[in-house]
């Protein structure tokens, strides 16, 4: 037989005022298995909290409804107080007779009566409800960081700096990313390459770290803190123990004439390379797809003249599985490519470049070792237009965002132009200046007022070639939208950031959801920014929306927070209120009928096939079962359920219909 | 019917609404007392049988309230509802219940306001549009 207490707060005067209470304790005392009913001043009070502990051990109460304020408020006290007497914390319940009843009606005995029906209700749902145990998953403190650019890397340091093993994985040869590509970064003007390779060379020698560079992820399955990884880690041809980096191999490779993926196309690289000088880890690979011996079975040159025989021909790729608690998505950006831009002869014209290719040709480390030459001919342009927006908000091109860094970084290129050509004149055509962060606005404003770039609001129409000119149709929005021609030797387009071309692909084998750029989502756009709707899975850097290094920076250390956060413990607890599918004795064993219209409907994966097996070893039938690690208790399942197998503890089926009952008073009408 | 007080439940998500109509009380406003909360924790777990139990059960009117599209707690729960809801309102028909009983809306936790709106039209509707008398008879059907 039930035993509930009923404590109904006054709230100072917040219920009392409206609510007649000494009436709702009467009514409440009347209510079948109420054993107990009392009001008072400030139910959370200490007094308040020890009134209910008391009445707990000398009543000897099987549950509690505390009749206060909204359970989003107090019921995480109330819960603590019955668990400090020995009574289970979820066989307590707050009836929000404040926030839905007192505060929004006037005095009167219909508001009341709304506070009796508000307690029975919650008395009938607290009769229903069960002692549960807090659930305890152990965790792996291992991370996975996806993606070596600035992101990856200062997540990885940042879990590696807390202790932590990390496991860094990189697709490309080097770590580095896009930020290693970078000239100069605003709005400080310092040298990217400067900044960014201590970092990497960190992650190279810190004991905590492990790093799989040319290495993708193949699959990745479990839940959180139990994650099981597989990496391809794809055939450098050379063995890494082996190669010393002295880059002889690189040196005297006979295929020379490849354009490099570093210097955006700009600059030519041989067959086997490292990316750039500064690379790490600073190993060779092989393409083999231009490689002379992998077209046409002769050649090994590198073979004949490494000094520690570290070249490997007939190397495989390697699937390495490891065991990670917590994955890091950092897989960054791309820019947009290729015939996106027709008009203005983007792909056509060779002075036509983007904006990472201006970022080469800038960087001393570039195909023009700094000065700023056209690719078409090496010539210093006299006059470069810089093209903002560049498919960014232009829902014509599909693409509806702002690519929040073009902006700033338009301003950098005119600027550098400016500081290598002193007699050049930029022009940047934009059709507004975003220019939100620390010193940012002021960064543009110096473009414009020191290094005098022109800056012409509006959009270029068309690029076209005459006379060995680029000429640019656009037109001056703030001068009455006179059209206007520039004849110019260089256009550097500012092309919309899109998604990494796998984005897709890696969201499905992480279960992560992207949005309709193929962005990855994070689990609430406000309050949960570095966090998926996958548990143990984080986003960081511009995998989940263009950013730029700071935001990148500030959201990697949040998200290895987060990680270094969920590896504090050695075990996960979490609050029970998730599913669970029914079990029974033999010979039902689960009323599931297996038809997993739950898993479908599941936004978290967190249904898996459970084969029940007799003593035998025969499978007897296959039901759903709930994964306790990643259940969030949105309770979809349950309305799916056809058979009504599959329950939410805390809004089970027999609560909410013992609500529903209680709440309309059932009985009284059919008197 | 000027005295008639209908009997309103109103099934909202724990993330939203609940949160809305706890903001609409911190901000003193004022709706009609007819309607009752029952807190679910998504809107995607409401099973639509449920409110065919209420009706059964003497409500003469329902609200169902979560998160606006595309801003689920859970990602896509309210856009299961929003199916379901959609499925439902045939059904209703074929029942014999007259479809403006059931307000099917979203109201956020920053829209306090919103919530206070809903429930007087609500009230208002169903108190035009009298007591439902159709409960036995539902429960002849083995509703309730």
């Amino acid at each position: 037989m039930a035993r509930i207490g009923v404590f109904i707060c006054h709230c100072g005067e917040n219920i009392s005022a409206t609510v007649d209470v000494k009436q709702v304790a009467a009514a409440a005392a009347r209510i079948p298995g109420v054993a107990h009913s009392v009001e008072y001043k400030y139910m959370c009070s200490d007094p308040g909290q020890q009134l209910v502990k008391d009445a707990i051990r000398e009543k000897g109460l099987t549950g509690v409804v505390v009749a206060a304020c909204s359970p989003r408020m107090h019921e995480p006290t109330f819960r603590r107080a019955c668990a400090e007497t020995g009574l289970n914390p979820f066989l307590c319940e707050m009836a929000n007779i404040r926030e839905h009843c007192s505060w929004v009606h006037e005095k009167g005995d219909a508001t009341t009566e709304k506070a009796i029906d508000i307690v029975r209700t919650l008395v009938a749902k607290v009769k229903k409800n069960k002692a549960l145990q807090p659930i305890q998953v152990p965790v792996t403190k291992v991370a996975l960081v996806i993606g070596g650019g600035i992101a990856g890397i200062q997540a990885s340091l940042d879990i590696a700096n807390a202790g932590h093993r990390v496991i860094l994985v990189e697709r490309e040869p080097s770590i580095g990313g896009h930020m290693s590509q970078l000239s100069e970064t605003f709005p400080t003007l310092d040298c990217s390459q400067c900044i960014l390779t201590p970092r990497m060379v960190e992650v190279a020698q810190h004991p905590n770290i492990t790093l799989y560079s040319y290495a993708e992820l193949e699959s990745l399955d479990g839940f959180i803190g139990n994650f099981k990884a597989r990496i391809r880690r794809k055939a450098r041809s050379l063995d890494e123990t082996l190669c010393t980096g002295c880059g002889l191999c690189t040196q005297k490779c006979p295929t020379r004439k490849i354009p490099g993926e570093f210097d955006a196309g700009l600059g030519l690289r041989p067959a086997i390379y490292v990316p750039f000088p500064q690379a790490v880890p600073n190993k060779p690979v092989i393409d083999r797809e231009h490689c002379t011996y992998y077209r046409t079975g002769k050649c090994r040159l590198c073979e004949k003249i490494c000094p520690t025989q570290a070249i490997r021909f007939d190397q495989l790729d390697e699937i390495v599985e490891v065991e990670v608690g917590a994955v890091v998505v950092a897989t960054g950006f791309d820019i947009k490519h290729g015939d996106f831009f027709p008009e203005y002869g983007y792909g056509k014209y060779p002075d036509v470049i983007d904006g990472l290719q201006f970022e080469r040709l800038a960087s001393a480390s570039g195909p023009t070792l700094g000065e700023i030459r056209r690719p078409s001919d090496g010539k210093v342009p006299e006059t470069v237009v810089f093209v903002a927006c560049a498919g960014s908000r232009d829902p014509a091109k599909g693409i509806e965002y702002c690519s929040k860094i073009c902006c700033m970084y338009t301003a950098k290129h005119a600027m550098l132009y400016r500081h290598k050509v002193h007699g050049g004149k930029p022009y940047v055509f934009y059709m507004d200046i975003r220019a939100g962060g620390k010193m940012y606005e002021e960064f543009v404003r110096r473009a414009m007022e020191e290094d005098g770039v022109q800056y012409v609001r509006g959009r270029i129409s068309r690029v076209f070639e005459r006379d060995g000119k680029l000429v640019v149709k656009g037109a001056d929005t703030l001068l009455g939208a006179r059209p206007m021609e520039i004849e110019a030797d260089l256009v550097v387009l500012a092309t919309a950031a899109v998604a990494q071309p796998g984005a897709e692909e890696l969201a499905q084998k992480l279960h992560v959801s992207y949005d309709a750029h193929r962005f990855f989502s994070e689990a609430h756009p406000k309050l949960r920014p570095v966090e998926t709707n996958t548990a143990g899975i984080f986003l960081a850097g511009a995998c989940q929306a263009p950013k730029d290094i700071p935001e990148s920076v500030a959201q990697a250390s949040g998200a290895a927070a987060k990680v270094a956060a969920l590896f504090s413990r050695s075990e996960l607890v979490r609050e029970p209120l998730i599913a669970v599918v029914d079990r029974q004795p033999p010979p039902v064993y689960s009323s599931c009928v297996g038809c997993f219209l739950c898993q479908s409907a599941c936004p978290y994966q967190a249904i898996e096939k459970e084969e029940i097996r007799g003593r035998d070893g025969q499978l007897i039938k296959t039901v759903a079962r709930v994964n306790p690690g990643l259940c969030q208790g949105c309770g979809t399942c349950v309305a799916f359920c056809r058979t009504k197998s599959i329950d939410i503890q805390g809004f089970s089926h027999e609560q909410v219909h013992a609500e529903v009952l209680a709440l309309l008073n059932r009985g009284e009408r059919d008197a | 019917m000027p005295d008639f007080q209908p009997k309103i439940v109103a099934f909202v998500c724990n993330w939203c609404t609940y949160a809305g109509a706890d903001l609409t009380g911190t901000s003193r406003m004022k709706y009609s007392p007819q309607v009752s909360i029952i807190r679910f924790p998504c809107t995607g777990r409401i099973d639509f049988m449920l409110l065919l139990k209420a009706f059964a059960s003497g409500a003469d009117g329902i609200i169902v309230s979560g998160c606006h599209p595309n801003d689920c707690h859970y990602s896509s729960g309210n856009f299961h509802a929003r199916r379901r809801w959609i499925i439902f309102r045939g059904l209703l028909d074929f029942l014999g219940i007259d479809v403006r009983r059931v307000q099917f809306s979203w109201v956020s936790a920053a829209e306090g306001a919103k919530w206070a709106q809903l429930v007087n039209e609500t009230s208002e509707r169903i108190r035009e549009l009298g007591p439902f008398a159709g409960y036995q008879r539902l429960r002849g059907l083995g509703v309730g």
